[in-house]
């Protein structure tokens, strides 16, 4: 491939006070895959996550998203950067006294100038993009299933078009029918709109159903590779977490 | 310009160029809006210049597409980018349900009668709620193995040790002033040893408490409304209440009666200083001896007066928590529900103080004292 890859994670250190999260991570992730992040919990997934996003800078290492370091960045280069990516986050942080609607205008309404038409018209096009009626977009998060507010929130992601989309644990939280509509609509979303897709997330059938490749976080480090490549790593944790009791189902559709 | 434009006769030929993407709609849909159609019937699109065209670019088109379809003809001369057909099959699903209703004349009433019935039953939900409170407390008194020192010790400390300095500050500051401007006046008549009758009996029998009040509204009623509404938000009364806990003994009763306790004994406080600062004041600018205005004190005062302010402190202190802990309580759904709820709160507490000194007022006359 000739173009950058998407996100590039070299030797990052990430410590709070005595205690080491990252000890030289590295993590690449190539455009237009979906890319799932594994590790027990305090393992750092989440602060690997600001990490890359820019929320917090590493003790050391450098992130490249589309080729640009962004821990050198200056801040008004970082927020023209953070055009680029969409997030949603774990209990959906959807903003509750906006409706969604407003909620997916917020983030145009900030870096575009847009007529009203267009602010009113695109946002609606978000909202059922991601597959919620249009009634829902007049209503308030508190007003929402736990469903519609991760596709809310999906929703407020795509809200500038980003190509590059991170997802905190999208699918916990949901009945198993629901994670796997959510599942098929990301895996549609990120073919129709080329979306590269970078996800923290516990559950085997997502990670199953929609990645290409995943990144185990133990010892401080990142262990990527294909589900195959990694569910054969013979790493402990690894092994427990592929092959334990919850994941046993899976071996024999898989022959992992 | 985002595009190129031939015109044949009633033929118009829209080529767009460069990047149809969000960051270019604005501009994009100002120069489709500049374009003139008078008399075009067909309009031709020729989408193979485009170099980068994402979902909201493709909804540019698709809404041109759209508008334009009932009076003229628009061709596709290109094939169709997956992008525009994602839009128009995301689009072509059931539209029906828009904007909420336009507001008309019979919405007004029903918005009118309903905000009526909400404030009639929402009196019903205070009497309940206070009731529930009352019965709780009478119930805690015959078992005193609900009472919880722990927290409310707590809630002495938070709402009364806490507010020591400013309640102590304020008070003086207001002994001060009114020690000041009663000098002003009094002096005129050579009646100045009054003014130690004004500042003693006025900040012992209103000030005193009523300024404690108010301070202690605005910081604790807050803080009760504030508290407990974020619970509620985060579930936590749920929790308490599934696992057999009831909210109002554990977070309601305790803050009422820290503050009850809490309350006269700033109020004590706020006296104390308050004399002190009257004092002070007399010194300076009357140079009257301390002697002669502590023994006015003590001729100045009744056997009720220090007792017609402290008294009021505890109903006060009620007033207070409960307007706190019941709006807390009511928070629900958002976090801007929150914010108007602990603003409610504290503006019910003071005007409930203030009009309960009021009542006071009258009754302490009628008897009296």
């Amino acid at each position: 491939m000739s173009v950058a890859p998407a996100i590039i994670v070299s030797d990052i250190v990430n410590r709070f006070g005595a205690q080491t999260v990252h000890d030289g991570l590295d993590m690449r992730i190539e455009r237009g895959e979906i890319f799932g992040i594994v590790g027990g919990s305090g393992s750092g997934k989440s602060v690997l996550l600001n990490t890359i996003l820019g929320l917090r800078r590493p003790q050391r290492g450098r992130v490249e998203l589309s080729g640009v370091d962004i821990t050198s960045l200056a801040d008004a280069e970082l927020r023209k950067l953070k055009m680029t990516y969409g997030v949603t986050f774990q209990a959906g942080a959807l903003f509750s006294s906006l409706t969604v609607l407003q909620n997916v205008q917020l983030p145009m309404l900030e870096h575009l100038d847009l007529s009203a038409r267009a602010l009113e018209e695109l946002a609606l096009l978000k909202v059922r993009l991601v597959g919620l009626p249009v009634e829902a977009a007049y209503k308030y998060p508190s007003q929402l299933s736990g469903g519609m507010i991760k596709r809310a929130a999906l929703a407020r992601a795509l809200a500038l078009d980003p190509p590059l989309l991170f997802l905190d644990e999208p699918t916990s939280g949901l009945d198993p029918i629901g994670a796997a509509a959510f599942d098929e609509l990301l895996v549609g979303l990120q073919r129709e709109l080329g979306l590269t897709v970078v996800m923290i997330t516990h559950d085997l059938d997502t990670i199953f159903r929609t990645c290409n490749r995943v990144g185990v976080i133990v010892d401080r480090k990142m262990i990527s590779g294909t589900l195959e490549q990694i569910s054969d790593n013979p790493h402990p944790w690894i092994r427990e977490y592929f092959h334990g009791a919850r994941a046993s189902r899976f071996g024999a559709s898989r022959g992992a | 310009m985002p595009f190129r434009t031939e015109r044949h006769h009633e033929t118009l030929r829209l080529s767009p160029v460069g990047d149809w993407t969000i960051q270019h709609v604005g501009e994009i849909e100002r120069s489709l809006d500049m374009l003139s159609l008078d008399g075009v019937r067909c309009i031709q699109l020729d989408l193979s210049g485009i170099s980068s065209l994402d979902l909201s670019g493709a909804w540019l088109i698709h809404d041109l597409r759209v508008r334009s379809a009932a009076i003229r003809s628009v061709d596709l001369l290109s094939p169709e980018p997956p992008m525009l057909r994602l839009v128009a099959q995301t689009l072509a699903q059931d539209q029906s349900a828009r904007e909420p209703e336009p507001r008309t004349a019979r919405s007004a009433v029903e918005h009118l009668g309903r905000h009526a019935w909400e404030r009639l039953t929402g009196w019903a939900e205070g009497l309940a709620f206070l009731g529930a409170t009352v019965l709780r407390f009478l119930a805690a008194l015959k078992d005193p193995r609900v009472w919880r020192p722990i927290s409310i010790a707590r809630h002495v400390y938070d709402t009364g040790l806490t507010a020591i300095p400013i309640v102590a500050l304020i008070a003086f500051l207001i002994a001060v002033i009114i020690a000041y401007m009663g000098a002003q006046q009094l002096q005129q008549f050579g009646a100045d040893i009054f003014v130690v009758d004004l500042v003693t009996v006025g900040v012992l029998r209103e000030l005193g408490v009523l300024l404690t009040a108010i301070i202690v509204a605005g910081r604790s009623g807050s803080a009760f409304a504030a508290e407990i509404g974020a619970m509620k938000l985060n579930q936590e009364i749920d929790a308490l209440k599934a696992t057999g806990v009831e909210p109002i003994e554990v977070l309601v009763l305790p803050r009422w009666i820290g503050l009850v306790i809490a309350l006269p004994l700033l109020t004590v406080i706020a006296d104390a200083v308050g004399v002190v600062g009257g004092a002070l004041l007399c010194q300076l600018l009357l140079d009257m001896p301390l002697v002669q205005y502590f023994q006015r004190v003590d001729e100045s005062i009744a056997a009720w007066t220090f007792w017609v302010g402290i008294i009021k402190a505890p109903v006060f202190a009620v007033l207070i928590a409960a307007a706190g802990t019941y709006r807390g309580m009511q928070v629900r759904g958002s976090s801007r529900e929150l914010g108007r709820l602990t603003t409610v709160a504290v503006v019910q507490a003071i005007f409930m103080v203030i009009l309960a000194d009021a009542l006071f007022a009258v009754l302490f006359m009628e008897i009296g004292i």
